[in-house]
């Protein structure tokens, strides 16, 4: 899993049908240091996170499809928890 | 999943078992600002209703494949759906809200001087 932070919201009309119903967010990698590292990537958001949030995002296909619910989702990236500190 | 713009789309006439009838469109990936970043690729349209200048959002890798059916197909990069709108938030100049001394003292080479340090936020811990 990669730490990351929510950097903007997508939106889109028409796509694949398992896309139904299902938040798309941008998301800021962070390096080692916390500070945004230069990647980004759009992950569904199965958590519940808003703006500027630093959140964690699983980057697999087989654990995104276990949370999500499907066995054809084709979703790799998810985010799974909202990081409230790191220790 | 990633950013892209469909800049064309292919056309071929001999492709492998299972690829047939598959659209396939020429994707040049962008950053987040939706300005171009790395190579062009081919990817399969799991939309079914991409075409060039559109904004386009594409998953890589064995998830791509899954956009289709049969899923079992070699397809490496497909678009997942069509962008309407990208809103980004103002960028902070903060790290993440509670770093920890120990991480801010681990890496504190690796930031630039420059960088203003943050503000101590007022963490809530739970008493044992």
């Amino acid at each position: 899993m990669i730490l990351a932070r929510v950097a903007g919201r997508v939106t889109s009309t028409i796509h694949h049908p398992s896309m139904d119903g299902r938040a798309l967010l941008v998301l800021d990698k962070l390096g080692a240091d916390g500070r945004v590292s230069g990647g980004y990537l759009i992950a569904v958001d199965a958590a519940g996170a808003g703006p500027g949030q630093v959140v964690l995002v699983l980057d697999e296909g087989n654990g995104a499809r276990q949370i999500l619910g499907g066995v054809d989702l084709p979703i790799r990236s998810v985010v799974v928890g909202i990081v409230d500190d790191i220790g | 999943m990633f950013l892209g713009r469909v800049i064309g789309r292919l056309v071929a006439a001999v492709v492998t078992p299972g690829m047939e009838g598959i659209p396939l469109l020429w994707v040049q990936p962008l950053d987040k600002h939706s300005r171009p970043s790395g190579a062009a690729f081919v990817c399969a349209d799991g939309t079914r209703m991409a075409g060039p200048g559109e904004l386009v959002y594409w998953e890589a890798s064995r998830e791509a494949a899954l956009t289709l059916d049969p899923s079992f197909v070699p397809v490496d990069h497909a678009v997942v759906g069509l962008v309407n709108d990208v809103q980004l938030d103002e960028e902070p100049a903060d790290r993440w809200p509670a770093a920890s001394a120990a991480v801010r003292a681990a890496t504190a080479g690796a930031s630039p001087a420059s960088a203003p340090a943050p503000a101590p936020a007022p963490r809530r811990r739970r008493k044992p």
